[in-house]
């Protein structure tokens, strides 16, 4: 899809929130709601900063690292992507504390997304920086770079561009997920539906706008990375043609 | 901290709760798949219809298939439509990946070269003839491996139908733990179980792939 419908689409999302919020049916629900998408926002926000750290780390550990190191990179990648979302932060949730490691259902929400997304991440990570042609990497050594400097200065930021396609549909996953969290507790957007859902038997009203608020939040994602992506690969374009 | 007997006392338990998820599985799958071909087809056969889909894809592919679940269950029965849970659940896991698989057949569909096409004109055979003769056979292979991994996601998604109280693999589990005060093993083992039948399906999907691939290219 061209950026100008997905503009379009976001505009016409909010102005049909905005539309519904006129009407009585509706306005009683939106603020309660709007805290949850804030919650929402913030664990998104929050889970996808640790699933960026997460799969640098974890793809960079699985190319590059000793043996050791390697190994639980590929442990926690082939964990993370091969058990279900909800059923790892279930055992975060209810099983860790019988460990004697109680967290909170916030720092739960977190993690449990953000080391979920990352394991897919690492994936990623690790395409696009073996994507990077090697006359690259012939080329750094020619100039007598240490191995960090290479990955630093010449393949990671080449990488990068690869990545951003790859990572905002990942952000996109992160921000649908965050729906989990109402399972354990949090009061996120989700929760606050059902919440309101139980007690006021209101379900067309509620679900619709939860329904244009998620999507409006998924399109800033998928906006925002095509134009990081538009202005990096400007950058690379302007670089080779030189 | 481990109790082995408590876990051989569960197992039964939750091994019938597997076969409901497995089945959840299946039954979406082939919804997914076949669902997600119509629309694929419907957007090449008619095209004014291409800009509606796309919307209506990018629609339930940016909302979370939690809220889609819960949309299905609670919100039709306002307008009559009354469903079970697991209906409404396997309905809602159908739809949401037919999106998904839709965009793998319009992939597939797209990487036929025009010649065929033009080929097949040329030799005087219908659209469905094409379609079901020329095309399909060219198309469906390379998208097997996208497809088996969306089989796996749908797969790692069924928990979420314990929310709405579908008596699955997670929701067995839960309520063993709520009723014995023991999360660690019902909850490990359902983790263990995912992990298992996701590394043997990617192991078939791999071998699915090779299995393709062997055939002769066009």
């Amino acid at each position: 899809m061209g950026i100008r419908t997905l503009i379009v689409m976001l505009v016409a999302s909010i102005l049909l929130i905005a539309f519904l919020a006129l009407k009585p049916a509706y306005s009683l629900f939106l603020p309660g709601l709007l805290e949850g998408a804030l919650l929402t926002a913030k664990i998104t926000v929050l889970g996808c900063l640790l699933a960026v750290a997460m799969g640098v780390l974890a793809a960079l550990g699985k190319l590059y690292g000793p043996a050791p190191i390697r190994w639980l990179a590929n442990l926690y990648i082939e964990i993370f992507r091969g058990t279900s979302a909800l059923v790892q932060l279930f055992w975060l949730f209810f099983v860790l504390p019988q460990f004697g490691i109680s967290l909170e259902p916030f720092t739960v929400a977190v993690l449990g997304l953000g080391l979920n997304v990352g394991a897919y991440g690492a994936e990623c990570v690790r395409g696009a920086v073996t994507s990077v042609a090697r006359g690259q990497w012939e080329a750094a050594t020619a100039l007598n770079m240490t191995r960090a400097q290479m990955l630093r200065r010449i393949i990671l930021p080449q990488a990068f561009i690869a990545m951003i396609p790859p990572w905002g549909n990942l952000f996109i996953e992160l921000l649908k997920s965050t729906a989990l969290v109402s399972l354990i507790t949090l009061s996120d957007l989700a929760f606050k539906a059902q919440q309101m859902n139980q007690t006021t038997m209101k379900t067309i009203p509620i679900f619709t706008l939860v329904l244009l608020i998620y999507l409006a939040m998924s399109l800033v994602i998928t906006i925002g990375m095509r134009y990081l992506e538009g202005r990096m690969s400007k950058g690379l374009a302007r670089g080779r043609t030189v | 901290m481990w109790d082995w007997a408590f876990t051989l006392e569960i197992l039964p338990t939750l091994a019938k709760a597997a076969v409901i998820s497995i089945e959840a599985t299946l039954i979406g799958f082939v919804l997914a798949a076949v669902l997600g071909l119509v629309l694929a087809l419907v957007r090449i056969a008619i095209p004014w219809t291409a800009w509606p889909i796309s919307v209506l894809v990018e629609l339930i592919r940016s909302t979370p298939l939690l809220i889609q679940i819960f949309f299905l269950y609670f919100v039709f029965p306002s307008f009559g439509v009354t469903l079970d849970a697991f209906t409404a659940g396997v309905l809602a896991l159908g739809i949401h990946y037919a999106a998904y698989c839709s965009e793998v057949y319009r992939a597939g569909f797209d990487n036929i070269h025009r010649g065929q096409w033009e080929a097949s004109t040329a030799l005087n055979l219908s659209a469905w003839t094409t379609f079901k003769d020329i095309i399909i056979p060219q198309a469906i292979p390379p998208i097997v491996p996208a497809l088996g991994n969306y089989l796996v996601a749908l797969f790692k998604e069924t928990p979420l139908l314990s929310a709405i109280a579908v008596l699955e693999l997670m929701q067995t589990a839960k309520i063993i733990g709520s009723e014995t005060f023991r999360y660690t093993e019902p909850i490990t083992l359902v983790g263990i179980f995912f992990l298992i039948m996701s590394l043997v399906s990617a192991a078939f999907i791999r071998a699915a792939e090779r299995l393709l691939n062997r055939r002769p290219a066009r």
